[in-house]
C-alpha cells in the first residue's frame, strides 16, 4: 500500500472531511426538499462520495471543473464553503451565485468551480476551453469535467474529446458511472464500455473499478492531471460508482428498475465506512478522533442552515443584474 | 484613411485586436489557410494565411468540424482568461452549437450571478441570395436576438464592420456577428488608426424629413438607393437609419425619427416572422403610434425557405425597387393592394 502512504495524514483526513461534508450536507438539503424549504428538487450525491471527493481532491488550487446536475458535491469537494452554497439551494441573498442558479448550477468561482449544468453534457466543452486557455496563456493549471454515464452518449462528449486530444490539451474527462441514467440501466443504452472510447481519440482511458475507495479514484485522476500538466493531452477516467437515493428528491418512480440485491450489495459498500475503516487499520486517525471529527461537520452543515435561514431574499432587482457586463437598461425590459 | 472592402475591414479589425492583445486568440475550420478571407494580413481577400505567420499557431488554430465543441472550448477559454473569436464561417452552421450559444454562452454570467464574464466573439457570414441553396443560405440573427445574455452586431458598411467588431473583440460579454456575405465586396474609405463603435447607437446614413427607412444588414445599401431615387424621381425626403447593433438596439433613434417623419419603412433579410424588423415595428407602434400618418410597411424574406434555382431565389429578398414601392405607398403615392382592389 506504498502509494496510500504517499499522502500526508492531513490529506487523507481532509479527504474524509469533504465526504461527510457531502453526506451530511446532501441529507440535510433532502429534508430541505421535503419540508419545503427548497423549491423544486435537488440530486445528491450520496453513495458517490468517494468518486467526487477523490477526483476533486487530485487537483490543485488554480485548477477548474465543470459538473452537472448531481452538483452539490462537486464545489464541496473542491473546498466551497457551504453556507453560500445552502443558500444558493433555497434561493437567498447570500447564495453563491445571488441566488440567481439554484441548485442545478451551483458555481463557486473562488475555489475553481465554474459552473454546474441543467443540460446533460453542456459543460463537457467548458473545461476543454478551460484547458485550452491554459495551453495558450502557458498557465500550470488542468481542467476537469465531471459527467454522468448517461452524458457520455451526448455526441458533444466526443467532439470535445477528440478536440482535446488534438490540441493536447490538459483535461480530464471525468464519467461518473453510478450505472443509471435516471431510471435508465447505462448497459441497455450503451453500446461498448465508456472508458474503451478514450482509445478512439488516442488518449489514455483509465476504470476505476472500485470507485467507492476514495484513493483509488485520486491515485487515477492524479495521474491524468500529471499527464495534462506535462503536456501529454487529456484522459478519460472513468469511475464505477453507486447513487445510493432516488435520482432526485421527491422523484418517485413506480417501476422498480434498481435490483434489490444489487442496492445492498453496493449500500454495503459506503465510501466513508470504508475510507473511515482504512483510516483507523492504518493508524492515521482513532475511532475517537472520527467520530470528533463527523461531529464538527454536523455542527457546521447545521450553521450552513442557520445561516441560510437568517438570510435575506433577494431584492427583486437582483432579477434583472448580471445579465451582460455592463449594467442593464431596465426600460428595455418593462 | 484607406480604402478597404466590407470582408477586409473585418479581417483589419481582427489583426488589430490581436496584435494589441495576446489574450486575443481566432479558431475556426480553415482559418490557417484564410480561406474565408478575414484571417489575411491584407485589405483585401489575402493570398495566403499570414496571420499564421504574425501571430503563430498557438493563436490562430484550425479546428475539426466539431461547431459544438468549439463554441463551448471558446466559452470556456473565455471563462478562464482569453478572449476568443470563434470563426463559424456559414450562419447555418451556428445551429450545430445552440446548446453552447443558448445555454452555456448567454446563461453563465447570469446564472452563476456575475461570477464570470464571457469575452467572446462567434462570427458568422450569411451568405444569402448566392444560390447556396436552403442549407447555406440562412439570416438567423433574429433567433438570437431571443436569447437574452448575447449581444449582436450586424454591420452594413466597411467602416461600421471594423468598428463594430473591435467593440465586439473588447467587450466582456458574449457578441454575435452577423456579416452579410453581398456586402464582403463593398467599399470604402475607412479609418486605419483604431477605432471602436459604441453599442446600441443607430447611424443615421441620410437625413430627411418625409419618410423613415429602417435597413438592416445587406438591406441597408438598397434603402439608401431607395432613398436616394426617391428623392429624385418625387421630391420625398428619407431619412434612412441603420441601427448596427441589433442587441442592444437604438429604437430611440428610430422612434424619434419616426416622430418628425410619420412614416415608417422597414427592410432585412431575414424572415418575416419575428424578424429584426417585427420588434422595431412593434416598438414604435408602442411609442409612436400617435405620430404614424400611414401603416409601417416590413419588407423581409417571407416565411419560406430559400430555393436554389437563381429563377426562383432572388425574388425573396428586400430589393431597392420594392423598398422604393413602400416608400411611395407610405408617401401616399401608391395605392394598397386593398385601395387598388376596392376601388
Ligand atoms: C440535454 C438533457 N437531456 C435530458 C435531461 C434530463 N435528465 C436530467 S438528469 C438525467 C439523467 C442523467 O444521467 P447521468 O448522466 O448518468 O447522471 P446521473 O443522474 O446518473 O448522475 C436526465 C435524462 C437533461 N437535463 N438534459
Ligand atoms: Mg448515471
Amino acid at each position: 500500500m506504498l502509494r496510500k502512504a504517499d499522502l500526508q495524514n492531513n490529506t487523507l483526513l481532509e479527504m474524509q472531511r469533504r465526504m461527510i461534508r457531502i453526506r451530511l450536507f446532501d441529507e440535510r438539503a433532502s429534508k430541505m426538499v421535503k419540508r419545503g424549504y427548497i423549491p423544486g428538487t435537488v440530486h445528491t450525491s450520496i453513495g458517490q462520495e468517494a468518486q467526487v471527493v477523490g477526483a476533486c481532491m487530485a487537483l490543485r488550487k488554480g485548477d477548474h471543473i465543470t459538473g452537472n446536475h448531481r452538483s452539490h458535491g462537486h464545489p464541496i469537494g473542491m473546498g466551497s464553503p457551504l453556507g453560500p452554497l445552502m443558500a444558493e439551494l433555497v434561493g437567498k441573498a447570500t447564495g453563491v451565485c445571488r441566488g440567481k442558479g439554484g441548485s442545478l448550477h451551483l458555481a463557486d468561482y473562488a475555489h475553481g468551480s465554474l459552473g454546474e449544468s441543467g443540460i446533460t453534457g453542456s459543460s463537457i466543452p467548458i473545461a476543454v476551453g478551460a484547458g485550452l486557455s491554459a495551453q495558450t496563456l502557458g498557465e500550470d493549471r488542468v481542467a476537469m469535467c465531471f459527467f454522468g454515464d448517461g452524458a457520455a452518449n451526448q455526441g458533444v462528449l466526443y467532439e470535445s474529446m477528440n478536440l482535446a486530444s488534438a490540441w493536447k490539451l490538459p483535461v480530464i474527462f471525468l464519467c461518473e458511472n453510478n450505472h443509471y441514467a435516471l431510471s435508465t440501466p447505462a448497459h441497455t443504452v450503451t453500446g461498448g464500455r465508456i472508458v474503451d472510447r478514450a482509445a478512439g481519440f488516442g488518449m489514455p482511458g483509465v476504470r476505476v473499478e472500485n470507485g467507492q475507495d476514495v484513493l483509488d479514484v485520486h491515485e487515477a485522476v492524479a495521474e491524468a492531471a500529471a499527464r495534462g500538466r506535462r503536456g501529454d493531452g487529456p484522459t478519460l477516467v472513468e469511475v464505477m460508482t453507486y447513487r445510493f437515493r432516488e435520482h432526485s428528491e421527491g422523484l418517485r418512480i413506480n417501476v422498480d428498475y434498481r435490483d434489490t440485491n444489487e442496492r445492498e450489495t453496493w449500500l454495503a459498500r459506503d465510501p466513508i465506512q470504508m475510507h473511515r475503516a482504512w483510516l483507523i487499520a492504518e493508524g492515521v486517525a482513532t475511532e475517537a478522533e472520527l467520530d470528533a471529527l463527523a461531529d464538527e461537520i454536523a455542527q457546521e452543515v447545521e450553521d450552513c442552515v442557520t445561516f441560510t435561514m437568517e438570510s435575506p431574499d433577494p431584492e427583486p432587482k437582483v432579477a434583472f443584474e448580471d445579465l451582460y457586463t455592463d449594467p442593464y437598461d431596465m426600460e428595455a425590459v418593462q | 484613411m484607406s480604402v478597404m472592402t466590407y470582408i477586409g475591414a473585418i479581417g483589419a479589425a481582427q489583426q488589430e485586436a490581436m496584435i494589441a492583445d495576446e489574450r486575443v486568440i481566432i479558431i475556426g475550420e480553415d482559418v490557417e489557410a484564410n480561406v474565408y478571407g478575414t484571417t489575411g494580413g491584407g485589405k483585401q481577400r489575402a493570398e495566403k494565411g499570414d496571420f499564421v505567420e504574425q501571430f503563430g499557431h498557438r493563436r490562430i488554430r484550425n479546428t475539426p468540424i466539431s461547431e459544438e465543441a468549439i463554441v463551448g472550448a471558446a466559452i470556456g477559454a473565455a471563462m478562464t482568461g482569453l478572449r476568443p473569436i470563434v470563426d463559424l464561417s456559414y450562419s447555418s452552421f451556428l445551429y450545430m452549437a445552440m446548446d453552447q450559444l443558448v445555454n452555456q454562452a448567454a446563461k453563465n454570467r447570469y446564472m452563476f450571478g456575475g461570477q464570470s464574464s464571457v469575452p467572446v466573439v462567434f462570427r458568422s457570414a450569411m451568405f444569402y441570395g448566392l444560390n447556396t441553396g436552403a442549407h447555406h443560405s440562412d439570416r438567423p440573427y433574429p433567433m438570437f436576438m431571443n436569447v437574452p445574455g448575447l449581444k449582436i452586431i450586424a454591420p452594413a458598411s466597411a467602416s461600421d464592420a471594423k468598428g463594430l467588431l473591435r467593440q465586439a473583440i473588447d467587450s466582456d460579454d458574449p457578441v454575435m456577428s452577423f456579416e452579410a456575405v453581398p456586402l464582403w465586396g463593398l467599399k470604402e474609405e475607412v479609418d486605419d488608426t483604431e477605432y471602436r463603435i459604441p453599442f446600441g447607437k443607430a447611424r443615421i446614413r441620410r437625413e430627411g424629413s418625409d419618410v423613415t427607412v429602417v435597413g438592416i444588414s445587406g438591406s441597408l445599401p438598397l434603402a439608401l438607393k431607395a432613398a436616394e431615387a426617391m428623392a429624385e424621381e418625387h421630391g420625398i425626403s428619407c431619412e434612412v437609419i441603420d441601427p448596427r447593433t441589433l442587441v442592444p438596439l437604438d429604437t430611440a433613434t428610430i422612434v424619434e425619427s419616426v416622430r418628425k417623419t410619420g412614416r415608417l419603412v422597414l427592410a432585412e433579410p431575414a424572415h418575416r416572422a419575428c424578424g429584426a424588423t417585427a420588434e422595431i415595428a412593434a416598438t414604435v407602434a408602442e411609442e409612436a403610434q400617435d405620430a404614424l400618418r400611414a401603416p409601417i410597411r416590413r419588407l423581409t424574406a417571407p416565411n419560406m425557405q430559400i430555393p436554389f434555382s437563381p429563377a426562383l431565389e432572388a425574388q425573396l429578398y428586400p430589393t431597392t425597387e420594392k423598398i422604393a414601392a413602400a416608400i411611395r405607398q407610405v408617401a401616399g403615392l401608391e395605392k394598397t393592394a386593398e385601395e387598388r382592389i376596392s376601388a
